[in-house]
C-alpha cells in the first residue's frame, strides 16, 4: 500500500512552509512589531507562535468558546476567526498585559481568584478579555444576575457552571468603582 | 500557632498564573523547530480500505513523513484491553492506524508530519484513500437485536459481554408484590468536550536516549508505563508530563489514544520534537464519548410504598471498540439501587458494539444513567401508589443507623461488594425539602398556572462510589536551603485544584505556612507510582497518601530536632516552620533540621558544617541511620480498603413554556455530603461545575448520529453547551458525615453534581406539564422537540 519510504528522504522537511510571506506591522501589548506571515495564518496562531504569547487559548477555531478573545483596537474579538494579516495596523491587547508589569494582578483577575472564578484556567483569559472589554467601554455596565450572565455569554466554560464568574465580575466592578455609588 | 487549614476556604495557589496568561498546557511548550503532526481519518462509519495512496503527499516538499498501517511495524497491533472480565464475550481494540476495515467515523488511518499544521493538513488532502463502504446498524437496540450489520466482521453479533448480578431473591420479592411499576427509559449519547482539545508533543534525545512526552492525560504514570513498554524503553529514560491541562472530565483518560503512541514514536523516528493538537472536530470524532443506554426497570412495592424488590436490564452502547470492557455499564449496574433499603436486586445488562466512536467513562461514568433509571421509577411509582415523591422515598431511604450498609452479591468495578460506609440520606432528603418550601412552591405554581404558566419541580438522589483503589503514593521533602516541604504526587490536575488541598493536609501535619508547602504533580519526574485523576479519587486516596507521608516527616522532624537539642521529644512543639522547645526560648527551623538530618562530606554553608566530616556534631549525626533516607525525606503510599460513598439529593423548579417547549429554572438546589471537606470552596465549585454540565446532558447536549453513522453536529455551532446564560443560580447545602473508611473521613467529590441532573429535570418538566394531561419524559436529555411532541399528543388525545 505505501509503494516508497514513508518517511522523505533525508527525513528533514524544508524547514519551512512554502506559503508566500506578507509584511505584517501591528502593535501588540504597546510594543511594534513587524513580521512576514503567511496570508493565512490565525492572528490566534500568530500570536501564540509567532509571538509566544500563549495565554490566548484556542477551543474550538470555530468563534464560538470565546478562548482566544483579544482586544483589537480596544474591542473584544476573537483572535481564531480573523487573519493575521487582517491585523495590519491594529492595536491588540492580549492577557499577558493585563496585570500589572510587577505582576500585580488586575482587579479583574484578582476578583477572579478571590471567587474562586477559575478552575482548569483554559477558558480563563476569553472570559477576562472580554469582561475588560465590557467594563472600559460600557460607562454603566449592567451589574444585575441577568445583566452580568449576558455579559459572559460568549464565553464558553465546561468547569465552573459559570456562578464564581458572575460572582468575580461583581466583585471586579466593586473593586474598579463600576458598581455606582449607592452601593459604594 | 498555625492555624488548621484543613476546611478552611483556603484561596487556591496556583491561580495567579493562570489569570495572568502564564499557564503552560500543551500546546503552550516551546519545542524550537517542532514538526506537526495531523491525522487522515475515516469518512465511514464502516468500509473496507481498499488502497491509500499517499505518493503525493510524501512529495510535498514541507512533509517529513507520512504513515499508514503498513509502516509502524510492531506498532500495528490492537491497542490494550484495559478492563478484562470474564463477562466480556468479544474484547476489540483499535489499532493505531486503520488496517484492511475501519469501524467508526474519525478513526484514525495515517499520520502526517510536516512543518506547521496548515502544511501537514494541505498534505492530507493529497492522500488518495479509496474505501468500500459496508452498511450499518447505528442505533443502539437495532444493534442488539438479532439481523443487525456486526461491527467486526469476524463476531456474528454485536455482543461486547453479558453480565448480570443479583442481591437477595429478587424472583421471590416480585412474586409477593403488592404492585409493580415498570418502564423503559433512555439516554442518548454525548461528548464530555473539554475547553481545552487533546495535545501529545514529544522530544527524543538521541544523545541521551531520552524520551519527554507532554501530553493532556489524567493519567500521566499510566502513559509512561505503557509507552515504556511499547516503545521498549527503560522507565527511566521516559518522562510523562502532564502539565496544566484544560479540563478532562474522563475523556482525557484513555490508553491509549493512537495519537498517545504515534507522536512519540515519529518524534523517535525523525529525531525532531513533534507535536499534535487534536482540533474540536477531530475531538467530536475522535475522542472518547459516553452516556447511550436504554434500561427496563421494575420496582416491586407493597401497598404502603415499601419497595421490596428491583429489576433492571438494559443495553449499553460501547461505540465500535471496548478498550474499558465493561467497566461504563458494571458502574451502572452497581448503582442501580441508590439510596434505598431495597434489598432483592436482579440487574444485567448486554454492552454493543455500533459503529461510533468508542466508548469509556465520562464524569458521571454509568452512574446518570442509572439514577436515571430509579429515580423516574421512584416518581412513577409514587404517582401509581398515589403517595407524596418526598414520602415515598422517605420510607426507603437506608437510615443513619443501618451501615455498614452491604448488597450482598452485587460488586463495585473493583470486585469489591458494594458496602456503603455512611451517610444521613434521610436528613439530606429532609434539608432539600425545607429549602424548597414545598408551601411556598404550591402557591407559586398555582398562581402561575392562572396564568397559563407552568411550573414543576424535580427531584432525584444520587449515591457515588468514590476513591477507586488500587492505591497512590507521595513523597514529602523537606529542602536544606529554604525550610520549604515538597509534596509531591502522582496525579494529575485537569483543574481541580489538587495544589491547594494536598498543600492543606500537608501544612496542618508539618506546621509550616501553606505558602511553603510546594505541591508537584502531574509529571513522572516528580513522582512516578500511582494511578491517576479520574473516578473521583484524587483527594481521597491521594489525599490520604499526602496525610500519610506527612505523618511520617512529621514524626522524622521532631525525632531529629529532640536529638539535636537533647530535649525528649515530648517537650517540643512543631509550629510555624519551626521546632520550639516549650516554655524555653530554643528553637530550631525545619530548615536546619532538614540540614542536620542530611550528613555531607563536603559543607555547602555554616549550618552545613555542623554535619559534615568537618564539623563538630556527634558521630552518631553524621551517618543516616539504619531504614531512614538522608534529610527530613519520606514516602507513603495509601491504598484504600473500603470505598466510602457520596451521595446527595437535587431538587429543581422549572417553568416550562408550552409554546415556545423550553424550560427556564426557577431555583436549583443541591444537598451533598462528600464526608469532611478539605475546601469547602473547591468542593462548591466541582458541585457548581458539575451541576452545570449535568444541565448540558439534561437538556442540550446530545450528539446526533444519522444513520450511516455520521455524527451532524459534530461542531461547537451545532452541538449546544449551557452558556452562563442557560446554568441557574445553584443553591448548594452541605452535609459533613465522616468517612469511616480512610483516616482523613473524606469521600470524593469530582463528577457528583453532574449525577442527578437529568432525573431532576425530567421530573419536573413532567411536574410541570401534569395539568395537561402531558405523559411521562423518560428519554433525556429531553428537548424542546420533545416537549413539543408530549404536548402534541396530549391536545390530540384530549380532543379526540
Amino acid at each position: 500500500m505505501t509503494g516508497r519510504s514513508a518517511e522523505a528522504p533525508s527525513a528533514e522537511a524544508s524547514e519551512r512552509s512554502s506559503d508566500p510571506r506578507l509584511l505584517l506591522r501591528l502593535t501588540v501589548n504597546g510594543a511594534e512589531i513587524e513580521r512576514e506571515v503567511s496570508p493565512r495564518l490565525l492572528l490566534s496562531d500568530f500570536l501564540r507562535h509567532e509571538l509566544g504569547l500563549t495565554g490566548t487559548h484556542v477551543g474550538c477555531e470555530q468563534g464560538v468558546c470565546g478562548c482566544c478573545t483579544v482586544m483589537i483596537d480596544g474591542r473584544a474579538a476573537r483572535s481564531c476567526l480573523a487573519l493575521a494579516v487582517q491585523a495590519d495596523g491594529a492595536t491588540i491587547r492580549t492577557i499577558e498585559d493585563v496585570a500589572s508589569a510587577d505582576g500585580t494582578l488586575h482587579p479583574i483577575q484578582q476578583a477572579f481568584q478571590e471567587c474562586h472564578g477559575l478552575q482548569c484556567g483554559f477558558c480563563t483569559p476569553g472570559f477576562i478579555m472580554g469582561v475588560l472589554s465590557h467594563f472600559e467601554e460600557a460607562r454603566m455596565p449592567d451589574l444585575s444576575e441577568d445583566g452580568i450572565r449576558e455579559m459572559l455569554s460568549g464565553n464558553l466554560c465546561r468547569c465552573t457552571g459559570y456562578q464564581h464568574i458572575v460572582a468575580a465580575v461583581r466583585r471586579a466592578a466593586r473593586l474598579m468603582n463600576l458598581d455606582g455609588p449607592e452601593k459604594g | 500557632m498555625s492555624t488548621q487549614r484543613f476546611g478552611e476556604r483556603v484561596p487556591r495557589l496556583n491561580d495567579a498564573k493562570l489569570l495572568r496568561g502564564q499557564g503552560c498546557y500543551v500546546d503552550d511548550v516551546p519545542l524550537p523547530g517542532a514538526y506537526h503532526a495531523v491525522f487522515l481519518r475515516s469518512p465511514f462509519a464502516r468500509a473496507r480500505i481498499l488502497s491509500i495512496d499517499a505518493s503525493a503527499a510524501r512529495e510535498h516538499p514541507s512533509v517529513a513523513a507520512v504513515y499508514t498501517c503498513d509502516d509502524l511495524g510492531p506498532l500495528d497491533q490492537p491497542l490494550p484491553m484495559l478492563s478484562p472480565h470474564p463477562a466480556i464475550i468479544a474484547a476489540r481494540t483499535q489499532r493505531p492506524l486503520a488496517r484492511d476495515e475501519v469501524f467508526h467515523v474519525g478513526q484514525t488511518v495515517a499520520m502526517v508530519i510536516a512543518v506547521d499544521r496548515y502544511t501537514a493538513e494541505d498534505a492530507l488532502r493529497l492522500i488518495d484513500a479509496d474505501y468500500e463502504p459496508l452498511p450499518v446498524t447505528v442505533d443502539l437496540a437495532s444493534a442488539a437485536a438479532p439481523g443487525a450489520h456486526p461491527v467486526h466482521p469476524d463476531l456474528t453479533d454485536n455482543i461486547v459481554g453479558h453480565f448480570a448480578q443479583r442481591s437477595g431473591d429478587p424472583d421471590g420479592a416480585f412474586a409477593k408484590a403488592e404492585h409493580v411499576t415498570s418502564l423503559r427509559v433512555r439516554m442518548d449519547r454525548s461528548t464530555a468536550a473539554p475547553i481545552e482539545t487533546r495535545a501529545i508533543a514529544a522530544r527524543w534525545e538521541a544523545a541521551t536516549g531520552e524520551l519527554t512526552v507532554w501530553d493532556t492525560t489524567q493519567a500521566p504514570i499510566s502513559i509512561r508505563d505503557g509507552l515504556a513498554s511499547i516503545l521498549g524503553l527503560e522507565e527511566n529514560k521516559l518522562r510523562v508530563i502532564a502539565p496544566d491541562v484544560g479540563g478532562g472530565f474522563g475523556q482525557k483518560v484513555m490508553l491509549f489514544y493512537p495519537e498517545e503512541i504515534l507522536v512519540p514514536w515519529a518524534a523517535m523516528r525523525l529525531a525532531r520534537p513533534v507535536k499534535y493538537v487534536e482540533d474540536r472536530t477531530e475531538n467530536f470524532i475522535g475522542s472518547s464519548q459516553e452516556r447511550t443506554q436504554i434500561h427496563e426497570i421494575q420496582l416491586a412495592a407493597t401497598k404502603d410504598g415499601t419497595v421490596i424488590g428491583l429489576k433492571d436490564s438494559f443495553l449499553h452502547d460501547s461505540g465500535a471498540f471496548a478498550p474499558y470492557g465493561i467497566e461504563v455499564p458494571r458502574v451502572s449496574a452497581s448503582a442501580i439501587a441508590g439510596p434505598y433499603r431495597i434489598p432483592n436486586v436482579d440487574v444485567e445488562f448486554k454492552a454493543i458494539y455500533t459503529p461510533t466512536v468508542p466508548v469509556t467513562p465520562f464524569r458521571g461514568s454509568g452512574r446518570p444513567h442509572a439514577c436515571f433509571a430509579l429515580e423516574r421509577a421512584m416518581d412513577q411509582l409514587a404517582d401509581e401508589l398515589g403517595l407524596d415523591r418526598f414520602e415515598l422515598r422517605r420510607r426507603n431511604l437506608i437510615g443513619p443507623d443501618e451501615f455498614p450498609y452491604v448488597r450482598e452479591g452485587l460488586k463495585y468495578v473493583d470486585d469489591g461488594t458494594i458496602t456503603y460506609d455512611s451517610g444521613q440520606y434521610p436528613k439530606a432528603l429532609a434539608m432539600i425539602e425545607e429549602a424548597i418550601d414545598l408551601e411556598r412552591f404550591r402557591r407559586e405554581k398555582d398562581a402561575a398556572a392562572k396564568e397559563g404558566r407552568y411550573l414543576g419541580l424535580g427531584l432525584a438522589f444520587y449515591m457515588e462510589c468514590t476513591g477507586l483503589g488500587p492505591y497512590d503514593g507521595c513523597r514529602i521533602r523537606v529542602h536544606p536551603a529554604t525550610g520549604k516541604v515538597s509534596v509531591n504526587t502522582g496525579l494529575a490536575s485537569q483543574g481541580q485544584g489538587h495544589e491547594t488541598v494536598f498543600a492543606q493536609i500537608a501544612a496542618d501535619r508539618l506546621g509550616v505556612p501553606i505558602e511553603d508547602v510546594i505541591v508537584a504533580q502531574g509529571d513522572t519526574a516528580a513522582f512516578d507510582r500511582g494511578g491517576g485523576s479520574h473516578s473521583s479519587r484524587s483527594a481521597v486516596v491521594g489525599g490520604n497518601a499526602v496525610h500519610k507521608a506527612a505523618v511520617r516527616v512529621r514524626a522524622q522532624i521532631l525525632e531529629t530536632a529532640a536529638r539535636l537539642m537533647a530535649v525528649p521529644e515530648e517537650s517540643l512543639e512543631l509550629a510555624d516552620g519551626r521546632v520550639t522547645v516549650k516554655g524555653a526560648n530554643r528553637f530550631m527551623t525545619l530548615a536546619e533540621i532538614a540540614i542536620a538530618a542530611n550528613p555531607l562530606s563536603s559543607p555547602f554553608d555554616r549550618p552545613a558544617e555542623v554535619v559534615s566530616q568537618y564539623g563538630t556534631a556527634g558521630q552518631e549525626l553524621v551517618t543516616v541511620g539504619e531504614g531512614r533516607a538522608p534529610g527530613i525525606e519520606a514516602s507513603a503510599y495509601y491504598s484504600p480498603s473500603a470505598s466510602p460513598w457520596a451521595y446527595g439529593v437535587h431538587a429543581a423548579i422549572v417553568e416550562v413554556d408550552p409554546d415556545l417547549c423550553s424550560i427556564a429554572f426557577k431555583r436549583y438546589l443541591s444537598v451533598h455530603d462528600c464526608g469532611k471537606m478539605i475546601n469547602p470552596t473547591i468542593v462548591e465549585g466541582q458541585m457548581i461545575g458539575g451541576i452545570a454540565q449535568g444541565i448540558g446532558g439534561a437538556f442540550y447536549e446530545r450528539l446526533d448520529y444519522d444513520e450511516d453513522g455520521i455524527i451532524t453536529n459534530a461542531s461547537f455551532m451545532e452541538f449546544l453547551m449551557p452558556y452562563a446564560t442557560e446554568v441557574p443560580k445553584i443553591e448548594i447545602m452541605h452535609l459533613e458525615t465522616p468517612s469511616p473508611a480512610n483516616p482523613l473521613g473524606i469521600k470524593g467529590a469530582g463528577e457528583a453534581g453532574t449525577i442527578a441532573v437529568p432525573a431532576v429535570v425530567a421530573s419536573a418538566v413532567e411536574d410541570a406539564l401534569k395539568p395537561l394531561g402531558v405523559g411521562r419524559f423518560h428519554h433525556a436529555p429531553l428537548s424542546p422537540n420533545m416537549i413539543f411532541e408530549a404536548i402534541t399528543r396530549a391536545r390530540a388525545k384530549a380532543g379526540g
